[in-house]
């Protein structure tokens, strides 16, 4: 056996790792099928600001002494409903409904840290929700990773198509007698879920990476949806593997013995796919258009 | 309540809430909500790298800031700006968490540039807010028409000439400024509520630009001059209060402004 077989071995077999590759690889499906459709109908805000108002609850249930996941999904799903209630249409409108949103629910985060003091460590929580780490999470949190991860592709299969009917055109939707606010609250909770999910296993920071990244990637390839959420899933699971192959292995060729964080390296990996083929591809390279956001990209297939 | 450091806090909310009045009224007119969230996030990763080359944090946070804004806008030219500013505070903070494993004991300060510790802020930090403030303001005040008009009506301003694309850049870079100059006094977040909270409600109540803005910057320093009094007095933290009173200012434009549109029809389109 040469010895870059035997590192390759050490890695597998190595518990932290195991949990690493499997917690990622679920989080980065779940993140890729419901990250395509917010590219698409621009509720990547939304998506990146459940990470952050999933903490104040993470940190509320920490609080009253129930399960993290359990306070990021219920604020997240209480949080899309009132990002519904404010009611502000289009893409504008509805990031000015996330924003303030958010913005009540990082006060509200404050609040709920600064009462946690006598508990935790407030500035260790902070820093663990934002950066997270793929090698700390615990091995008995997979079932219920894996279980909301169903739920969530569940949802965006049940939604599919009428999903993808209203992100392409909602007036042909809305001929077609599609229920447009039903199916747009049934998404904004899947988003809600599995952006729960992703924050509160692997950090806020790749939870948007993986939301946002892999799809934008593809979406630059391809407009058939279809094609797009296969590439999507790929990427994002390669970009995680990738990604903690590199950080475990930076632990041996650092200087300070200190390894390369592995929210960094799948960040990186994820930037490295986008910048790839967001330069030279055919799709990526539009005619000029003052507003960009107007342009409705994917086609229904 | 009127001690030094009080005092302190009081003169340094008022200059962020003024700009952050003005700077957040042409962020809810662009519905630039995320690159309002995503720079000054993402610019404490240049805190953190400042402090591992030991350097000034104002130095990391300004280089970082820009550097976030001018990411946003080059790959805002191709994509949505909520995608380009997705990628750009993924890559900040990855960059901002390995400069974090480089270095031992940066948890708390972590914590208090995204919290902020608005008590505890120091007379030297006064002058540079202030400066930073009104460079701010004297960007917005020389690009006010172009800005105004691209920002409304990016089709005519095109049309007459104005180049749209670089007045979104001016206009994240004065994002990139406000940052600077907020995030070492109030934290990352309680700009950002700031940024949104009273201009959404100044603008449900009056489409004028002028008033409008006037009205921001009033509702984002009595927000944030009631949210120290009251952090004061009960020990909870200023960002909660902040939190809660950006979002009830809102609530209250909302219900303002609905009282008057059943009032008077038939019913004006608003700017937001």
């Amino acid at each position: 056996m040469d010895g870059s077989t035997q590192a390759l071995t050490g890695f597998l077999s190595n518990q932290p790792v195991q949990t690493a590759l499997a917690v990622s690889a679920i989080t980065a499906l779940v993140s890729a099928a419901v990250g395509v459709f917010a590219v698409i109908r621009g509720q990547s805000f939304a998506g990146h600001a459940f990470s952050g108002i999933g903490a104040a609850g993470g940190s509320g249930a920490v609080l009253v002494g129930v399960q993290p996941l359990v306070g990021f999904v219920t604020i997240n799903v209480a949080a899309a409903g009132a990002m519904e209630m404010i009611g502000l249409r289009g893409a504008r409108g509805r990031n000015l409904a996330t924003g303030i949103v958010l913005g009540v629910a990082l006060g509200l985060s404050a609040l709920f840290l600064a009462l946690d003091t006598a508990y935790t460590s407030r500035s260790g929580t902070t820093v663990s929700i934002l950066f997270g780490s793929l090698f700390t999470v615990q091995p008995s949190l997979l079932p219920t990773v894996a279980v909301i991860g169903v739920i969530v592709a569940g949802l965006i299969a049940a939604l599919y198509r009428p999903l993808l009917l209203t992100s392409v055109s909602r007036d042909l939707a809305a001929v077609r007698g599609v229920p447009i606010r039903l199916v747009g609250i049934g998404y904004v909770v899947a988003l809600a879920l599995a952006v729960s999910l992703s924050a509160v296993t692997i950090g806020a920071i790749l939870s948007t990476a993986l939301l946002v990244g892999p799809a934008a990637t593809v979406l630059h390839v391809t407009r058939r949806t279809s094609t797009a959420l296969a590439l999507a899933a790929v990427l994002g699971v390669a970009a995680c593997w990738i990604g903690i192959l590199v950080s475990y292995a930076s632990a041996s060729w650092s200087t300070d013995a200190r390894g390369w964080p592995v929210s960094f390296c799948i960040v990186a990996v994820v930037f490295i796919f986008y910048l790839s083929t967001s330069y030279g591809s055919r799709l990526g390279r539009r005619p000029r258009s003052p507003h960009p956001a107007h342009d409705v990209s994917p086609r229904p297939d | 309540m009127f001690q030094n450091f009080m005092i302190n806090a009081f003169e340094t909310a008022a200059i962020v809430a003024v700009v952050a009045g003005v700077v957040g009224f042409f962020t809810v007119l662009r519905g630039a909500a995320f690159p309002a969230h995503a720079i000054p996030n993402g610019a404490f990763a240049g805190a953190a790298g400042a402090s591992l080359l030991g350097i000034s944090t104002l130095v990391g946070l300004g280089v970082f800031a820009l550097g976030g804004a001018a990411m946003i806008a080059s790959l805002g030219r191709r994509e949505r700006v909520d995608v380009a500013a997705a990628l750009t505070l993924a890559l900040l903070l990855g960059l901002g968490d390995l400069f974090l494993s480089r270095s031992n004991e940066y948890a708390s300060e972590v914590f208090s540039l995204l919290f902020g510790e608005i008590l505890g802020v120091a007379s030297y930090e006064i002058l540079p807010t202030a400066v930073l403030g009104l460079l701010c303001i004297v960007v917005i005040v020389a690009l006010y028409r172009p800005l105004l008009l691209s920002s409304i009506a990016p089709d005519v301003a095109e049309a007459r000439g104005v180049n749209t694309r670089l007045m979104n850049l001016a206009f994240l870079g004065v994002l990139a400024l406000t940052t600077t100059m907020a995030v070492p006094v109030v934290g990352a977040f309680l700009i950002f509520s700031l940024l949104i909270g009273p201009p959404a409600a100044a603008l449900a109540i009056t489409d004028r630009p002028l008033r409008a803005m006037a009205l921001s910057s009033l509702i984002a320093l009595v927000t944030v001059w009631m949210a120290i009094a009251v952090s004061y007095s009960t020990n909870l933290p200023v960002g909660f209060f902040v939190g809660c009173f950006s979002g009830i200012a809102y609530a209250a434009g909302r219900w303002w402004s609905m009282r008057k549109d059943v009032a008077q029809s038939p019913r004006r389109r608003r700017l937001s």
